[in-house]
């Protein structure tokens, strides 16, 4: 059995409904790994310790264990406990926890490094303590750790092929029904792939764009 | 002159372990006077100074600010919104500047107003303005931090200072990590609040600046006030070796 | 939890966290092998080879490394490669790390001071001599720690033939969620056992680090 691109072009609707989930799940677990990375940065830092121990001990869990597994986990975990979420929420949510956990550890180490004379500056002003962190350490943590989360957004798109198994219509599922009904998993793989890196290119481009954005207030 | 001063500094002692960097020190300010703290590094000058505002609090004595007590005995949420209060009222200015390199020059100015005063954004904006002619870098409005010279981020640090509108202002080393082509701007700056009669305490190097601008000289040394007095007894003649000792070396080092 | 469970099923996921050891070592090395020979090409006089080496990390960097386990053991026998699950999985995941490890080497190699090259050459080193003996014992150093961390992703990244049923600790982490229903205790289980591969293999690149930080 040799190789037949001809078959691709008339399942391009699937894939670009693929493609659109794809985006749409990287997205919206980005996102959630964002300002789930700052909450959970902060209260590692400044949380009461009974509130540190646990999220030591689910950073410690979500940072040594393969995501794939966490997936399985959080899937059949909400069902066991009676929560049925549907796949894309499930998968999202894994998605965004496990680069939430990433993203904290970044922001947790810049946050440690904002210099000492900033936090004196808005001291001295007025502001409050949590003020001098929502107004002014926070904001500056988060810029500076702009290159390497975006790092992770480019991760993260990757491996959102991983929520496929799962059972979330995204573009690798979108390319295994393609595969059932033709029996040419070569070329559409392959072109799930060819997909998978214009999306990639174009978020790149994004993040250095951002990048350059914040250049001056650092 | 009123017979309370406008700043009143009792007793002050400040150590760290056994280390005592200030020793029993007596400071009364006017309303409008300019005071210069002088003295050697590690004198505990600028210690002194960081404690008016609460940033290093003392260990004993007491700072007092227009008959309101700065460092008052509170549980830890009250003594929090009394010291975020109080240090409306005192301005500082570092020698580091201390911007916030992630807003603009009008945002770093804008910020605390807002936040703490609740002022509308264009009467914040106006403010700005206002503060940064006062300074001479209108043109700078929108800049960032990283975008101006050391000369011009301490004059953006004085205005961010002014526009809480303090009843005192306070200068750590303002000039000190400047280049020297930069340092004659923000003296500039610093000469015109004074002709403004803005109450001011200013810990300086800068011998030449604190005779011209000041109207008391204190000079520090181990933790104490060894000697204070006008400036032109202070630097012309002062009573005590080690004033004298300071003077000469420092001045024999700026030529 | 449920204690007698764990205790009924765990040499299972024992069974299973020694192919994960197998998996990673075998990555590892041909990972390891991809990435010299991507750094070398990266690096190369020739622009053949320098477009070579910067398509293959943009290309294996760029796409999830899932669909590239899926095009080899899916795809491989359209094109004559017949490859069972375990080995298709070794050889996709090894090529994949490998573009990141050829930047992690090549990254260490640039970063060693240029000085370094200005004076050998000066002294009439030809340009392999100067990379075998000058470059390259100060920047193996250098690639240690974040070769160590590809190798912490890359252990991770062996679930990732999980999907094409190789018996791993992942697959058999699913396969018991599936008939017990007790998805907690299965994570717990393999979790705690990728984190055991997961710090030997730390504890080790953290000697070769301290060995090589010696001389």
């Amino acid at each position: 059995m040799g190789l037949d691109f001809t078959v691709v072009p008339s399942y391009f609707g699937v894939l670009l409904m693929g493609a659109g989930w794809t985006i749409a799940i990287t997205v919206a677990a980005g996102l959630l790994s964002f300002f789930g990375g700052i909450f959970f940065a902060v209260v590692a830092l400044y949380g009461h310790w009974a509130i540190r121990l646990p999220f030591r001990l689910f950073a410690w869990l979500f940072m040594g264990t393969p995501l794939l597994l966490q997936l399985f986990l959080i899937y059949f975990g909400l069902i066991q406990i009676g929560i049925d979420l549907p796949a894309f929420v499930a998968g999202v949510i894994g998605l965004g926890l496990h680069f939430a956990v990433y993203n904290s550890e970044l922001i947790q180490a810049s946050i440690l490094a904002v210099d000492k004379g900033q936090y004196e500056g808005a001291r001295t002003l007025g502001l409050s303590r949590l003020q001098t962190l929502r107004y002014i350490v926070v904001p500056q943590a988060v810029r500076a750790v702009v290159p390497p989360m975006g790092n992770n957004m480019i991760a993260l798109l990757k491996d959102s092929a991983l929520v496929s198994v799962i059972g979330v219509m995204e573009l690798t599922l979108a390319a295994q029904q393609a595969i059932s009904r033709t029996y040419r998993p070569f070329e559409f793989y392959l072109a799930a792939a060819a997909c998978y890196y214009v999306i990639n290119l174009a978020l790149e481009a994004g993040l250095r764009r951002l990048e350059r954005r914040f250049q001056a207030s650092r | 002159m009123p017979d309370t001063p406008f700043i009143d500094i009792r007793h002050a002692a400040k150590s760290f372990g056994s280390l005592e960097v200030l020793k029993d020190i007596n400071l009364q300010v006017q309303k409008g006077q300019i005071v210069a703290i002088i003295g050697p590094s590690g004198s505990g000058k600028s210690t002194l100074l960081r404690a008016i505002n609460e940033l290093d609090p003392l260990t004993s004595g007491e700072v007092w600010l227009e008959g309101v007590q700065v460092n008052k005995k509170l549980s830890h949420s009250q003594y929090e919104k009394h010291v975020n209060q109080v240090r409306q009222d005192i301005g500082m200015v570092f020698q580091h500047f201390n911007l916030f390199p992630h807003l603009t020059v009008r945002g770093n100015i804008t910020l605390a107003p807002k936040l703490l005063k609740g002022i509308s954004t264009e009467e914040a904006n106006r403010l700005a303005e206002e503060q940064l002619a006062k300074v001479g870098l209108s043109e700078k409005i929108d800049a960032y931090p990283s975008q101006l010279s050391g000369g011009q981020k301490q004059r953006v640090a004085i205005a961010r200072a002014l526009a809480m509108k303090p009843k005192v202002m306070l200068f750590d080393e303002a000039t000190s990590a400047l280049d020297p082509e930069l340092v004659e701007e923000v003296n500039l700056v610093m000469k015109q609040l004074a002709q403004e009669h803005m109450t001011m305490i200013i810990v300086t190097h800068e011998m030449g600046f604190a005779q011209d601008v000041c109207d008391r000289v204190l000079f520090m040394d181990q933790g104490v006030v060894v000697e204070e007095g006008p400036p032109d007894v202070i630097f012309r003649n002062p009573e005590n070796e080690r004033t004298r000792n300071f003077l000469r070396k420092h001045l024999a080092a700026q030529k | 939890m449920d204690i007698d469970l764990i205790l009924r099923v765990y040499p299972f996921f024992i069974e299973a966290a020694w192919v994960t050891i197998q998996l990673s070592v075998l990555t590892t090395i041909l990972g390891l092998a991809c990435g010299a020979l991507g750094a070398a090409a990266r690096m190369s006089r020739l622009a053949v080879f320098r477009w070579i080496g910067a398509a293959y990390v943009s290309v294996f960097r760029g796409t999830p490394a899932l669909i590239q386990v899926f095009i080899l053991y899916f795809g491989g026998p359209q094109i004559g490669i017949q490859l069972d699950s375990f080995a298709a999985g070794t050889i996709a995941l090894g090529v994949n790390i490998g573009a990141y490890m050829t930047e992690t080497i090549r990254g260490a190699i640039v970063s060693v001071d240029k000085g370094q090259t200005e004076a050998s050459r000066t002294l009439g080193m030809s340009r392999w001599k100067t990379m075998r003996y000058v470059i390259l014992p100060q920047a193996m150093r250098m690639m240690i720690r974040p070769l160590g961390v590809n190798i912490n992703a890359l252990i991770k990244g062996t679930a990732l033939v999980a999907p094409i049923s190789v018996v791993e600790l992942t697959y058999t982490a699913q396969r018991f969620i599936g008939s017990t229903y007790k998805p907690f205790e299965m994570f717990l289980l393999a979790g705690l056992l990728y984190m055991v591969i997961i710090y030997v293999a730390g504890q080790g690149i953290a000697w070769l680090d301290r060995r090589a930080r010696i001389t």
